[in-house]
């Protein structure tokens, strides 16, 4: 029945309409066996309901969702080989940690003595051995997050879904735990699917990543693609930031006036009278303001007496002197011609 | 001036405690009046000091057929009518917190309704309707009489404990392969057990000692309170009737107390997890 060759999920035009709303607006989308996957977007982008259409919380208003080619558009969550970490953990408060994690193998009648060794596995492999006999209310919040874990994947899905499950954590803790996550998803070979708001959780865990806006994907590609060849403009300002350029002034670099986006890291300063070389493509400006961030400085350059670009340079050499008296010089802004990305549209 | 380290709160002036002592006076000496006479060797006058002391009175009460009669009324009006609380508070709990449907506000407004009519009220409306659909007046419509503030007290506290339970725990369960009964049973009940024990105290102590609705739907029956008042114009029976209102109050003072600690104690450990 089920296809091991078939990609482990599949949208087949999926929409998903809240009265007017259209949360989700016919979606294709394929995820492959054993990717780390992330949806990406702003809330209300619709990625939180093709999670939860997968999960089967919530059903598409038309399309089909294939779980290793086997349609499960219509199947309620407890029949469906998919487990879910949730935002705000969703442990159950009257059980200690044991019981928690036990609970998918406890409904599914599997015997104690096999239930006690894999609760054992669970909590070794979410580094919490010895913690089964505490209430949730007694744990920390990162802790919490690992019971989460380790309920979801008791039941060993096929497709592990994760909402946002280091939103309510720290900064610290929030980047120790994407490492412990990656790791954990390559040690179990379980597909994850990862929703997340924060661009820079998706570029570092992810094999690919979507992003979603209004209810569509805006892109869908390795975290290096959609950092340096943005499809469209939402792409290029969503994920990190971008220079977006434009009209007359795309007109005279590029020769045509069609949009193209520029990261910041990617301009070169120089000055006014720099010769660039061949593949380079330049630009005159006056730096217009200088903010010092300590590992770079980010300049404000006008172009034209119109447009500003974002510049971030890495004070490799220079001090915070140096750099904050550059203000009101005239410069000479680089790029190669490889790192800017054409915006369709 | 000493601060003391245990308490930040400020200590109440000596006229606040007095103030709260007569308070406590004033509501439980009616009560203390009531068992002391239980007591008296004399049968129809209170007099003070007590003439003597004697605990015949319990004997008698025991022999007394009526009084059983209306004691194990009571008792299974009680009962009934807090078990159909019981499914009836649950249910309509669950509906107004998981669905969003067209009036549920008005439905919460109403379902609550009963509890703040005047029982005269409730009463009357209850004997027209039940009188007007030519339904003989029995023991089932005290019960109905009863439940329909018992449902009220259940529907509160479930209500309030569903608000304060996370709701994707719900969705928790079932994505890890429960389905809705096993839900139910393993996840939604043990989270709202003690409110339903809470509410279903309320509701048997509440009905245990009704009179006004009762004496509106009951037929030939006399319920314990109704058979109490009856008591007032028999004198000679006084000590007897002190002796059943002790029972009383012991009887309703027990759930109540109870209820009161569970409640206590559940909203305690639910603010650590929340």
């Amino acid at each position: 029945m089920n296809n091991p060759s078939a990609p482990a999920i599949r949208f087949e035009k999926v929409s998903r309409h809240f009265g007017d709303v259209k949360a989700v607006d016919q979606v294709d989308l394929e995820i492959g066996d054993g990717e780390f996957f992330s949806m990406l977007g702003p809330s209300g982008s619709g990625k939180t309901t093709c999670l939860r259409m997968i999960a089967g919380f919530d059903r598409p208003t038309s399309g089909s969702i294939h779980l290793y080619g086997k349609e499960v558009s219509s199947l309620p969550p407890y029949d469906r080989d998919v487990n879910t970490v949730f935002q705000d953990y969703a442990l159950f408060p009257h059980m200690n940690v044991g019981d928690n994690i036990a609970y998918g193998l406890m409904v599914k009648k599997v015997a104690k003595e096999e239930r006690q060794k894999r609760v054992d596995e669970m909590l070794e492999l979410v580094q919490l051995s010895g913690f089964a006999g505490r209430k949730p209310s007694q744990l920390s919040g990162g802790q919490r997050q690992r019971v989460a874990l380790a309920r979801a994947l008791i039941n060993h899905p096929k497709v592990l879904l994760l909402d946002e499950p280091l939103g309510a954590l720290d900064l610290k803790l929030r980047q120790q735990m994407q490492i412990e996550l990656k790791s954990i998803q390559k040690r179990v070979g379980i597909t994850f699917i990862f929703v997340t708001h924060d661009q820079e959780e998706a570029i570092t865990m992810s094999d690919r990543i979507a992003v979603f806006s209004q209810g569509r994907i805006e892109q869908i590609g390795s975290p290096s693609d959609i950092y340096e060849r943005p499809a469209s403009a939402f792409v290029a300002g969503f994920v990190g930031t971008s220079n977006l350029v434009s009209g007359e002034v795309a007109k005279r670099i590029i020769g045509s006036d069609q949009t193209f986006s520029i990261r910041p890291e990617k301009i070169r300063l120089g000055s006014a009278n720099d010769k660039p070389a061949a593949d380079m493509l330049s630009l005159d400006g006056i730096i217009r303001d200088v903010v010092y961030l300590g590992l770079y400085t980010r300049y404000l350059v006008e172009v034209d007496g119109s447009v500003d670009l974002v510049v971030i340079e890495q004070n490799l050499k220079t001090t915070s002197m140096d750099v904050l008296s550059a203000k009101g010089q005239k410069v000479r802004l680089s790029w190669h011609k490889d790192h800017m990305s054409r915006l369709g549209g | 001036m000493p601060s003391s380290s245990s308490s930040t709160r400020p200590r109440a002036t000596w006229g606040l405690t007095l103030a709260a002592l007569g308070t406590l006076l004033f509501l439980h000496v009616p009560m203390w009046i009531i068992f002391l006479y239980t007591l008296t060797p004399d049968e129809t006058t209170y007099t003070f000091p007590l003439p003597g002391f004697t605990t015949k009175w319990f004997g008698v009460a025991l022999q007394r057929a009526d009084l059983w009669r209306a004691l194990t009324l009571s008792f299974q009006v009680a009962s009934i009518a807090t078990v159909a609380a019981l499914i009836l508070g649950t249910l309509a709990a669950a509906a107004v917190y998981r669905s969003n449907f067209f009036g549920r506000e008005s439905i919460s407004f109403l379902l609550v309704l009963p509890i703040a009519l005047p029982g005269i009220v409730t009463g009357i409306a209850l004997r027209t309707a039940i009188g007007g659909l030519d339904i003989p007046f029995s023991f089932w419509t005290i019960v109905i009489g009863h439940a329909t503030f018992c449902v009220v007290v259940v529907y509160n506290n479930v209500l309030a404990r569903f608000r304060r339970t996370s709701a994707t725990m719900i969705e928790a369960s079932m994505d890890l392969g429960a389905n809705s009964f096993q839900t139910f049973r393993y996840v939604v009940l043990p989270n709202i057990a003690t409110a339903l024990l809470a509410g279903g105290m309320l509701a048997f102590a509440l009905s245990f000692d009704e009179v006004i609705v009762t004496t509106f739907t009951a037929g030939q029956q006399t319920t314990l309170p109704i058979w109490i008042f009856s008591q007032l114009s028999r004198p000679r029976d006084r000590p007897v009737t002190n002796v059943v209102a002790t029972i009383v109050i012991l009887i309703t003072f027990l759930p109540i107390f109870f209820a009161q600690k569970i409640s206590a104690d559940a909203s305690d450990t639910e603010g650590e997890t929340k």
